[in-house]
C-alpha cells in the first residue's frame, strides 16, 4: 500500500523549469517593477526639465553687463551735487561725460548725440553717491568704477534683444546699437558677474541693473527664525501632551480633529487673521519680517503636530514601559527617552514645514510684505525683525509682475537662490538628523 | 528642562522685539498697480537721495488701496494711497467715519490707456469707441433696435476692422484703469451708437441707462483680468486674436510683443496724451493723510519730492518712464507744501 502511494503520478513540479502559474505571478511581478520605474523616470524627467528651464532662464540674471569708466570727482563737484534736490541724477550727469572721455579715449569712431551715452548707461548715480560718502578720501582720485548699462543694452549683447526686434524710442535708438558695438570692441563694455544680484535689495521699475535679491533673503531668514523658534516649541510642546499626557475624551478629540483640519486651511486665511490681529489688534509694524514670521508659524504648526505625533508614536512602547518600570517618572520618561527616539521624525516634519513656509507668498499679500520694499539690510538683530523687508517668494513674485523684461530673468534667478536656500535648510536638517538617529 | 528654557527665550525674544517695534520710520503707501511703478521710481530715489529709510510701495488696486487707507489713523495703517482715479464720494464718506479726515489730494501727472494686440496678430488700427461697445456690450443697437449682442467678429460691425473673433482682456473692477475704460470709451461709444437713447426710450432712466451702458457681455469674449498688466500681457501671448487693455508705460516696454491700437484715429504716445488729442487718458493720483504728516517721518518729504520738477517734471525720471507729466505740476507742488486739505 505505501509503495503504491509513493509511485502515484505526482505533478511534476522542477525547480529548472517553472509551472504557468509561477510564470505568470513572475510576470506580475516585472510589470509592477517595469511600472514603478516607469513612474520614477517621469518624475526624474519632468524634474530635470524643471531644473533645466529655471537654471537656463535664471543663469543671466547673474551676470550684467558693466561698464568700466575711470571717474573722478573733485570736492568741488561732490559739494555741488549734494546741495541739489535729486542728487544722484547729478552724479550721473558727471558720470556720463566720464564715459564720453572714454569713447574719445578709447579712439572709438562712431558718430553719436549726447543722448545716446544717456540711453545706455543705466541708473548709476546711487552707487556713486554711496561709494563717496563712505568713501570720503577717493574725492579728487580717479576710481575705477565698472556699473551696469541699461537694461535694452544688456538684452542686445545677451541677446536678447536684436538688431530686428529694436524699436527706435526714447529707451534705445537703433544707432546707439553701434556705439555699444564699438565699446565692446574696445573692451569697455562686457558681462560680468553680478554680486549685486546676490547682495543687493530691490530697484525701482527703470533700474533692472541694481536690482538684487540679497535684503530679501535676510528677510526670509528672519521669518524663519521666528517660524522655527516659535512653531518647534508649540509643536512639539503640544503633541508630547496630545499624544503621552492628555486624557482621552471628546475635548481631546474635538482638538484633535481640528488640528487635522488646520493643516488643510489655505494660507491666504492665516494672512487675514495675521492683518486682523497682529497689525491691527496687537499693532505690529506692517512689512515686518516679525509679522510674516508669526502668521507662517501659525501655517506651520499644525503640519509639525501632526508629525510630531506621528512619530511619538512609532517610538515602541517598551521603552516608555522599560523606563517607568525602573522607577522613571512620566515626564522623564519621555523627555529621557521616547523624545530623543521621535526627534529624527520630528526634525523631519519640522523641515517639510519650514520648506512649506519659506516658498509662501500668499499670507505675506496682506500685511504688506510684497510690494517694492527696498530698505536694504536691517541694522541690528532685532532690527531684522521689525524693519520692513521683504521674503524671497514675495520678491520673485513682485518681478515677475514688472513691465521690463529683465526683470523676469531676475524672477527666475530669485527662484534658484530661493532652491539654493531651501537646500541649505535641508541639508543642515539632514546633518542634524543623522546625529539624534539612535538605533535599537 | 532645555525646552523650557528654549521656549521662555524665544517667547521673550518675541516680546522684546514686539515692544522695540512701536515706532515706524518708513512710509507706508499701497494701491494702484498703475501708480506704482512710478512710486516705486520714486521711493528708491528717495532712499537714496535723502537719510530717510525708503519707503513701502504696495499694489493691489485703487480701491483696495484707497480701502485700506481709509482704515483709520495709526501707525498700522498705510500713510498714502495711490490711485489712478479721483476719490469717491462714498470712499471720503468711509475715511471720516474712521477718523480720516484731512485728506490731502496730489495729482501726479497723467497716463494713457491703450489697446494692444500680439505683434503677429491682426492689426487693429482703426478703433473708435463705438467699435469697442460694439464688441464687448451684452445689449448693442442693430438696425435702430436694441438687441442681445450678436457680433462675433470685429469686421461684422465695422468693415475696417480685421476678420477676427473677438477676445478682449480688460481690467477687473477693482482696478481704477476700469473706471477710466468705462467711462471714457464704453461710456463714449455706448452714446455715440445711440444704446442709450434707445435704453432711456425703453422706459429707463437716465441713471439706470448710464449704468446699463458699463456692463460687458458675459460670454466669454470679454475677459476681466484682476491681476497685473503681465497678466494681461501672457492672456494676449496665448491669443493671436486677443486685445487687451495696458497703461502706455507698460505698452512703450513692451513693444518687441505687443502692438498698439489706434483709438479715434491717434496713436498713443505721451505727446498725443499730452495735447488731448489722444482720447483715452486719466490722471494718477496719490493721497495723504494728513494726521501722519509730522508722525511717520518723511512723509512730507516723500510727497514734496515726488512731485518736484526734477522728479515728475517733463525731464524727470517719471516722463522717462512714460508718464505724461502735469503742466500745472508748480500748483500741486504749491498744495503739498502748505498741506492744503480736500473739502
Amino acid at each position: 500500500m505505501s509503495d503504491a502511494s509513493l509511485n502515484a503520478p505526482r505533478p511534476k513540479s522542477s525547480l529548472l523549469t517553472l509551472n504557468a502559474r509561477t510564470k505568470k505571478r513572475n510576470a506580475a511581478e516585472k510589470r509592477f517593477k517595469a511600472y514603478g520605474i516607469t513612474a520614477i523616470a517621469i518624475g526624474v524627467f519632468f524634474l530635470a526639465v524643471l531644473a533645466f528651464s529655471i537654471i537656463r532662464s535664471g543663469l543671466p540674471a547673474f551676470t550684467n553687463v558693466v561698464i568700466s569708466v575711470d571717474f573722478t570727482l573733485s570736492q568741488d563737484e561732490f559739494d555741488a551735487a549734494e546741495k541739489e534736490l535729486f542728487k544722484t541724477k547729478a552724479y550721473q550727469g558727471l558720470f556720463n561725460a566720464a564715459v564720453k572721455q572714454t569713447v574719445a579715449d578709447n579712439q572709438i569712431d562712431v558718430a553719436f548725440e549726447d543722448d545716446a551715452i544717456e540711453r545706455i548707461m543705466g541708473k548709476t548715480g546711487g552707487i556713486i553717491r554711496e561709494h563717496y560718502r563712505a568713501n570720503p578720501d577717493d574725492l579728487g582720485k580717479p576710481v575705477a568704477f565698472e556699473l551696469p548699462v541699461a537694461s535694452r543694452v544688456d538684452g542686445y549683447i545677451n541677446g536678447r534683444v536684436t538688431r530686428d526686434t529694436v524699436q527706435d524710442s526714447r529707451f534705445l535708438m537703433l544707432t546707439d546699437l553701434d556705439l555699444v558695438d564699438g565699446l565692446q570692441e574696445a573692451g569697455v563694455i562686457r558681462n560680468a558677474f553680478n554680486w549685486n544680484f546676490i547682495t543687493g535689495a530691490d530697484s525701482g521699475v527703470d533700474n533692472p541693473g541694481g536690482a538684487g535679491i540679497g535684503a530679501s533673503v535676510v528677510g526670509s531668514f528672519f521669518m524663519m527664525l521666528v517660524v522655527l523658534f516659535l512653531s518647534l516649541p508649540i509643536g512639539v510642546a503640544a503633541s508630547i501632551y496630545l499624544e503621552e499626557f492628555a486624557p482621552q475624551n471628546r475635548f481631546t478629540d474635538l482638538i484633535e480633529v481640528n488640528i487635522s483640519n488646520l493643516a488643510a486651511v489655505p494660507s491666504i486665511v492665516f494672512g487675514i487673521l495675521g492683518l486682523a490681529v497682529f497689525i491691527q489688534f496687537m499693532h505690529l509694524p506692517q512689512s515686518a519680517p516679525l509679522v510674516g514670521g508669526l502668521v507662517l508659524t501659525l501655517m506651520t504648526l499644525p503640519t509639525i503636530i501632526i508629525s510630531t505625533r506621528a512619530s511619538l508614536k512609532s517610538v515602541p512602547p517598551s521603552i516608555r514601559d522599560a523606563a517607568l518600570g525602573v522607577g522613571a517618572s512620566k515626564m522623564q520618561a519621555v523627555f529621557h527617552h521616547v523624545l530623543p527616539l521621535a526627534m529624527p521624525g520630528i526634525l523631519t516634519g519640522t523641515i517639510i514645514g519650514l520648506a512649506q513656509a519659506l516658498g509662501e507668498t500668499a499670507p505675506l499679500l496682506l500685511i504688506g510684505m510684497v510690494g517694492f520694499v527696498a530698505r536694504g539690510y536691517p541694522d541690528g538683530f532685532i532690527a531684522g525683525f521689525t524693519e520692513a523687508n521683504s521674503a524671497m517668494p514675495a520678491q520673485i513674485y513682485t518681478w515677475a509682475a514688472r513691465a521690463d523684461v529683465s526683470f523676469y530673468e531676475k524672477a527666475w534667478g530669485g527662484i534658484i537662490i530661493l532652491l539654493i536656500f531651501l537646500l541649505t535648510m535641508n541639508i543642515i536638517a539632514i546633518i542634524l538628523r543623522r546625529r539624534f538617529e539612535r538605533r535599537w | 528642562m532645555s525646552f523650557a528654557k528654549l521656549t521662555v527665550s524665544t517667547l521673550a525674544i518675541a516680546a522684546v522685539s514686539a515692544t522695540a517695534a512701536a515706532a515706524r520710520d518708513n512710509v507706508q503707501v499701497a494701491g494702484s498697480s498703475t501708480v506704482l511703478p512710478y512710486a516705486s521710481i520714486v521711493a528708491e530715489a528717495f532712499g537714496e537721495n535723502t537719510d530717510f529709510p525708503t519707503p513701502v510701495v504696495e499694489s493691489g488696486g485703487s480701491s483696495a488701496g484707497l480701502k485700506r487707507f481709509c482704515e483709520g489713523v495709526g501707525e498700522n495703517t498705510i500713510d498714502i494711497a495711490n490711485a489712478s482715479r479721483a476719490i469717491r464720494e462714498k470712499e471720503i464718506k468711509a475715511c471720516a467715519e474712521n477718523g480720516v479726515t484731512d485728506i490731502i489730494e496730489v495729482r501726479i501727472g497723467y497716463d494713457g490707456i491703450v489697446f494692444a494686440s500680439q505683434t503677429n496678430g491682426p492689426a487693429y488700427n482703426a478703433f473708435t469707441p463705438s467699435d469697442i461697445f460694439n464688441a464687448l456690450a451684452p445689449k448693442v443697437v442693430v438696425d435702430g433696435a436694441l438687441v442681445d449682442n450678436p457680433y462675433t467678429k470685429w469686421s461684422e460691425f465695422n468693415a475696417d476692422l480685421p476678420d477676427a473673433d473677438i477676445l478682449a482682456f480688460i481690467p477687473g473692477t477693482k482696478h481704477g484703469t476700469r473706471e477710466v475704460f468705462e467711462e471714457k470709451v464704453v461710456a463714449a461709444g455706448c452714446e455715440a451708437t445711440g444704446a442709450m437713447e434707445a435704453m432711456i426710450k425703453a422706459g429707463m432712466s437716465e441713471d439706470d441707462a448710464e449704468d446699463a451702458c458699463l456692463e460687458v457681455r458675459t460670454d466669454g469674449r470679454s475677459v476681466d483680468i484682476d491681476g497685473d498688466y503681465t497678466e494681461t500681457l501672457a492672456s494676449i501671448d496665448a491669443n493671436a486674436n486677443g486685445i487687451g487693455v495696458f497703461g502706455l508705460a507698460f505698452y512703450e516696454n513692451n513693444t518687441d510683443k505687443l502692438k498698439v491700437a489706434t483709438m479715434s484715429g491717434v496713436a498713443p504716445s505721451t505727446e498725443t496724451i499730452a495735447s488731448g488729442e489722444y482720447p483715452v487718458s486719466r490722471p494718477l493720483f496719490f493721497y495723504i493723510k494728513k494726521a501722519h504728516v509730522g508722525v511717520i517721518p518723511g512723509l512730507k518729504e516723500f510727497a514734496q519730492f515726488f512731485v518736484s520738477d526734477e522728479l515728475a517734471g517733463p525731464d524727470g525720471p517719471l516722463a522717462q518712464y512714460g508718464l505724461v507729466s502735469d503742466p500745472e505740476l508748480a500748483d500741486t507742488q504749491a498744495a503739498v507744501s502748505g498741506e492744503t486739505v480736500m473739502n
